[in-house]
């Protein structure tokens, strides 16, 4: 596959990188003509200088042939208009944005870029999982239906602790599908299952419906 | 016409300061305040820190009833996305955007956004002044 990257930083290196050793075809824009430089050294020539928003510098690196075009610099303004820029001028199929600012998650799909990653929303789940308080943990997205595979923990002071499942009003679209207690083998809930202290479960869920999940299983 | 500028650059601030004098409401946002000097000591309307792209400084600023928006700032892309956000999500009726490459122009002209660029309109400019008779500059 074809494959034009935007951004030759960290993680436009190590990504055109693992994308090369998967056979891929791939070119790398880069404005920094030293981190241009490193990155030809490194990897062969597959880092061309220039700005990946521009019309010019695209129709230089082949972008009307690209089957997948990715923009992954440290600016999100420029991630969204170089997305747009290979999506309408050179009806690339599939663009792929990061973002930095998670604010901006909810706008670029308005906008039309089909997949934008948050970098700084997986970091902030990754370093969550670890704290030991925390009690919700995203663990992925299910992006077309808007729903979310989440993992829960019942601290040892939660209401529900020896209640049964079917005595917990679960909220709209949010069903738990396996239940992992401390000591014992993972389970499948029923009806009659008891919630134990220190219980994890993994739960099926919305966005909008995670506070009122984490609400209904603590009983708080 | 209630009206949201974003950049308060010299552009930006003759821009709110002609609108204020012939009596529109305009709010402009930079997300440096010093910027603000820039504005003329007469000029009534609102200066509001903060960024252009983000959805709750627009609303802040107003945006939701805005009838034209501005992106004046000096990056093209901040621009074309604060130009996006204003006309997709908030459905600002006129969205007006500078755009220094004219290349890029003519793709968000074709997004449905009024994109103009300086480096064209002045190029033009000063080819037709050396073409036509040198003339007095009232000003």
């Amino acid at each position: 596959m074809y494959i034009i990257v935007i951004g030759g930083g960290k993680v436009g290196y190590y990504l055109a990188r693992t994308l090369l050793g998967e056979g891929h075809e791939i070119v790398v824009v880069e404005k920094d003509p030293a981190r241009t430089e490193f990155i030809c050294n490194e990897l062969g020539s597959v880092c061309i200088r220039g700005d990946g928003c521009e019309v010019a510098t695209l129709t230089e690196v082949g972008t009307g042939r690209a089957e997948m075009f990715i923009a992954v610099t440290g600016d999100d303004e420029d991630n969204l208009i170089a997305c747009q820029v290979a999506k309408h001028k050179f009806n690339v199929p599939r663009t792929v944005a990061r973002i930095n600012n998670p604010k901006n998650e909810a706008i670029f799909k308005e906008l039309g870029i089909d997949v934008a990653v948050s970098s700084t929303n997986i970091i902030l789940e990754s370093i969550q999982e670890e704290v030991p308080t925390h009690s919700l943990t995203h663990l992925l997205d299910i992006r077309d239906k808007g729903l979310e595979i989440v993992e829960l923990k019942i601290p040892a002071d939660a209401k529900t602790v020896g209640k049964k499942i079917k005595d917990i009003h679960l909220p709209p679209k949010s069903r738990l599908f396996l239940i992992i207690p401390k000591q014992e083998k993972p389970r499948l809930p029923t009806a009659s299952t008891v919630l134990q202290a220190e219980d994890q479960i993994i739960a099926v869920t919305t966005p909008e419906s995670e506070e009122a999940l984490r609400t209904a299983l603590r009983g708080s | 016409m209630k009206i949201v500028i974003m950049g308060c650059g010299r552009v930006g601030a003759r821009l709110a300061g002609l609108l204020d004098i012939e009596g529109h409401s305009v709010t402009i946002m930079d997300t440096d305040a010093y910027s603000f000097r820039r504005l003329s000591p007469e000029f009534g309307g609102t200066a509001l820190v903060g960024d252009g792209m983000d959805e709750e400084s627009l609303r802040k600023a107003g945006i939701g009833e805005a009838d034209a928006f501005f992106s004046l700032t000096q990056g093209d892309n901040r621009n074309v996305m604060a130009a996006q956000i204003a006309r997709n999500i908030f459905r600002v009726p006129r969205v007006l955007c500078r755009v220094y490459d004219p290349l890029r122009r003519e793709l968000f002209n074709s997004l449905g956004i009024e994109a103009f660029s300086p480096t064209t309109i002045f190029a033009q400019m000063l080819k037709e002044k050396l073409e036509a008779e040198p003339e007095e500059e009232s000003k």
